[in-house]
C-alpha cells in the first residue's frame, strides 16, 4: 500500500462529504426561504426533492426500463415479444432455476419462522434469556458472503485423508464415508438453504420474542389453570395472540429469500443444479451479456413480490384507518 | 407494517381443573421444562459453532488448515497471526485487502449518511407538512420497499456508463468514472436502494411525535425547517441511530451493489472481493477465514454494542428493499 492509495480514497471521501454538506445547506436554505413565505407546498417540495429524485431516477425509471428490456433481444436491438419468457419456461436450466427458487421461498421462510418461534418460546423468561437470544441473533450481523465462507468450511470435503469440514468429520466419527456435499444434487440446494435459515432464525426469534412479551400472562395462566397442556397453550393461545408478528416475519424472510444472490454465488456459483432467480439474473445480464434474459428474470422476481406489495399496502391502509 | 398483538379471544370454558396439580402433573411439567432447556441449549450451541470454527481456523497456520479440522486445536494448539498479515498487506495474490477494507469504509460513510439524511427530510414532509397527494406519495414510496433492487441494476448501470439521452439530445453525459472514482456510483446506488426502507421506518417514528409539541413550535413562530432542525431531529435521535445501523450493516455487508457498480479491483469493497474468492475457491482458500473475519468483525462489534437500536428498528417493521 502506498500513500497515494490512501489519498485517492480518503480524498474521494472528503470530496463526497463536502458535496453532501453543500447540498444539505442549499436545501435547508431553500426550505427556510419557502417557509418564510409560508407556502407549505413549496416547503414540502424542497424536503421531498432529493428522495423523489433518487427514487425516480434510480428505481422507478430503471424498473420500467427493465420491463421494456425483457421484451427485447439480448443485445437490445430487436423487439422479440414474449420470446424471453418462453425461454424461461422451456429451457431446462432456467426451469431448474425456477424450481429451486420455488423450493427456497417455501422452505426458508417456513423453517426460519418455525424455528424462531419455537426458540423464542423456549427461552422466554428463562434465566440468561438475553444471552440465549444474542447467540442466535449474532449471524444477523454477518454478511451473506461471510456466512457462505463459514458454511463452505463446514461442508468442505476431502477425497483422501483427514476431513477439515465439520459435517464430514461427524460422518467419519459415526463411521460413514464422507460426502462431497455441494456437488450432491438435489440435496445441495437444502445445504445452501441452511445458511440463510441460520441467519434468519435470529431475526425471527427477536421479533417473535418481543411479540410474546405482549401476550398478557393472565391468559396463559388461565389456560394452564383450565388444565391445558403446554402444546395446547402453544397452539391455542400463544400462536393466535402473535399471529400478526408471525406474518410479518414470514413475509420479510420471504422477500429476503426471493432476492437472495450472495449465498448461491459465493458457494456454488449457481452450478451443480443450485441456481436461483436472482443469481441467474446476474449471470445472464453481467456474465453472459444477455440483457433481455436478465431483465426477464428480474421481472419474474418483481411479479413474485406483487402479492406482497398489495397485501402490505392494504394492511397499511387499514392501520391508518384504525389510527384515525 | 408493524408488529402488534392481536386481541385474544378467550376460549376454553373453565372445566374440571383446580389450582392444585397432582404429583404426576408436576413430574411432567419438570420433564418438559428439562427438555425445553436441552433443546434451547442445543440450538444455541449449533448456532454458535460455525462462527467459532471460522474464528479458530483463521488463527491457524496455513498447512494446519489444509490438513486438519479446527477442532484439533484443542489437543494440538498451534496459532499464528501470519495469515492476517498476509491478507491485509502482502502484494502477492490474495493479499493487500487493506485497500479493499478502506474502500468499504469510504463507501459506507456516505452510503449511510446520504440516504438517512434524505429519508429524514422526506419522512418529515410526509408526516407533518400538509399538501395535496401526500398519502398517495407515501403509499408509492412504501410499495417501493419490496421492489427487488435487481429490477434497477441493468438500467442504472447503463445510466452511469452511457448517460441519458432522448434521441440525439443528451440530458446527462456518460460519467466515464475510472478506478477508485467508481465508488461514487456505489454511493449513489446505495443511497437509492436504502431510501424506501429508511423513509418507511422514519415515517413510522415521526408520526408518533406528540402533536402538542409540533403545534407549540408552530405557535412560537418556528418555520418548518426550524421545527425540523430544532425539534424533530433531536427527538428522532434514537430512530436515526436505529435506521443508521440498519443501513450500515446493509452497506458494509453488501456484495451485489458493490460488485455491480465498482467492478474494477481498485474500487471493490472487501465483501465483493471475498465473495469472488469464495466463489472460485482458488489456491488461496486457506487464507479465506482470516480475510472473512476481517470483514465480519467490524459489523459484528457494532451490532453487539448497538443491538438495542437495531432491535427497535426491526420491531418498527422491516422489509428491506
Amino acid at each position: 500500500m502506498t500513500i497515494s492509495d490512501l489519498t485517492d480514497r480518503f480524498g474521494l471521501l472528503a470530496v463526497g462529504l463536502a458535496a453532501f454538506v453543500v447540498v444539505m445547506l442549499a436545501l435547508y436554505g431553500l426550505a427556510e426561504l419557502a417557509s418564510r413565505r409560508n407556502r407549505s407546498r413549496l416547503v414540502a417540495t424542497v424536503f421531498l426533492f432529493p428522495a423523489v429524485l433518487f427514487l425516480g431516477v434510480g428505481l422507478v425509471y430503471p424498473a420500467v426500463r427493465t420491463v421494456v428490456m425483457s421484451f427485447f433481444s439480448d443485445d437490445g436491438s430487436a423487439f422479440v415479444g414474449f420470446e424471453n419468457y418462453g425461454w424461461v419456461f422451456s429451457n431446462d436450466d432456467a426451469l431448474q432455476t425456477l424450481v429451486n427458487t420455488a423450493l427456497w421461498i417455501v422452505i426458508v421462510p417456513l423453517l426460519s419462522t418455525a424455528l424462531g418461534l419455537v426458540y423464542a418460546v423456549l427461552v422466554d423468561g428463562r434465566k440468561g434469556e438475553r444471552v440465549y437470544k444474542a447467540l442466535v441473533f449474532l449471524p444477523m450481523g454477518i454478511s451473506f458472503v461471510g456466512a457462505s465462507i463459514i458454511w463452505k468450511f463446514i461442508y468442505e470435503y476431502d477425497a483422501s485423508g483427514a476431513q477439515i469440514g465439520l459435517l464430514n468429520q461427524v460422518l467419519v466419527w459415526v463411521g460413514i464415508d464422507p460426502v462431497n456435499w455441494l456437488l450432491n444434487f438435489p440435496f445441495n440446494n437444502f445445504l445452501l438453504m441452511v445458511v440463510l435459515i441460520w441467519i434468519e432464525v435470529g431475526f425471527a426469534t427477536v421479533v417473535l420474542s418481543a411479540a410474546l412479551k405482549g401476550v398478557p400472562t393472565e391468559i396463559i395462566e388461565a389456560a394452564r389453570i383450565d388444565g391445558a397442556s403446554p402444546s395446547e397453550i402453544f397452539w391455542n393461545v400463544t400462536v393466535p395472540s402473535i399471529r400478526s408478528a408471525i406474518v410479518v416475519v414470514a413475509v420479510t424472510v420471504f422477500i429476503a429469500t426471493l432476492k437472495l444472490y450472495d449465498i448461491v454465488k459465493a458457494m456454488t456459483g449457481g452450478h451443480h443444479g443450485t441456481d436461483v432467480l436472482a443469481q441467474n439474473m446476474m449471470d445472464q445480464a453481467f456474465r453472459l451479456g444477455n440483457d433481455g434474459r436478465g431483465a426477464t428474470m428480474a421481472v419474474l422476481l418483481f411479479v413474485l413480490v406483487i402479492p406482497v406489495v398489495i397485501y402490505q399496502v392494504r394492511n397499511m391502509r387499514r392501520q391508518e384507518l384504525e389510527a384515525r | 407494517m408493524s408488529v402488534k398483538t392481536e386481541p385474544w379471544a378467550p376460549k376454553r370454558p373453565a372445566t374440571d381443573s383446580g389450582l392444585g396439580e397432582s404429583s404426576g402433573e408436576r413430574l411432567r411439567r419438570i420433564l418438559t421444562s428439562r427438555l425445553a432447556s436441552i433443546v434451547a441449549i442445543v440450538i444455541a450451541v449449533l448456532w454458535t459453532i460455525p462462527t467459532a470454527g471460522l474464528f479458530i481456523t483463521s488463527f491457524r497456520p496455513e498447512n494446519d488448515i489444509r490438513e486438519s479440522g479446527w477442532w484439533t486445536v484443542f489437543t494440538d494448539p498451534n496459532f499464528t497471526l501470519e495469515t492476517y498479515n498476509y491478507v491485509l498487506y502482502s502484494d502477492s495474490a490474495g493479499g493487500g485487502l487493506v485497500k479493499n477494507l478502506i474502500n468499504t469504509v469510504v463507501i459506507t460513510i456516505p452510503g449511510v449518511l446520504v440516504p438517512v439524511a434524505f429519508a429524514a427530510m422526506a419522512a418529515y414532509a410526509l408526516s407533518w407538512i400538509d399538501f395535496k397527494g401526500r398519502n398517495t406519495l407515501y403509499i408509492a414510496m412504501f410499495a417501493l420497499q419490496v421492489v427487488p433492487l435487481q429490477m434497477a441494476l441493468i438500467p442504472l448501470l447503463s445510466f452511469f456508463s452511457r448517460g441519458l439521452a432522448i434521441g440525439d439530445f443528451t440530458i446527462m453525459p456518460a460519467w466515464e468514472l475510472d478506478g477508485v472514482d467508481t465508488i461514487v456510483q456505489v454511493w449513489i446506488a446505495h443511497s437509492i436502494f436504502g431510501l424506501p426502507l429508511a423513509i418507511f421506518l422514519l415515517h413510522n417514528f415521526m408520526r408518533e411525535l406528540p402533536r402538542d409539541v409540533m403545534e407549540a413550535a408552530r405557535i412560537d413562530g418556528a418555520s418548518h425547517s426550524q421545527t425540523f432542525r430544532k425539534v424533530v431531529l433531536p427527538l428522532m435521535t434514537p430512530a436515526l441511530a436505529s435506521i443508521g445501523i440498519f443501513q450500515f450493516l446493509w452497506v458494509w455487508n453488501d456484495f451485489l451493489v458493490g460488485r455491480t457498480f465498482a467492478p474494477q479491483s481498485a474500487a471493490k469493497p472487501l465483501t465483493a472481493v471475498l465473495g469472488d474468492m469464495a466463489g472460485t475457491w482458488g489456491f488461496g482458500w486457506v487464507r479465506l477465514p482470516a480475510a472473512a473475519f476481517i470483514a465480519i468483525i467490524v459489523p459484528l462489534i457494532v451490532f453487539l454494542l448497538l443491538q438495542r437500536y437495531f432491535v427497535r428498528g426491526l420491531l418498527a417493521g422491516s422489509v428491506k428493499g
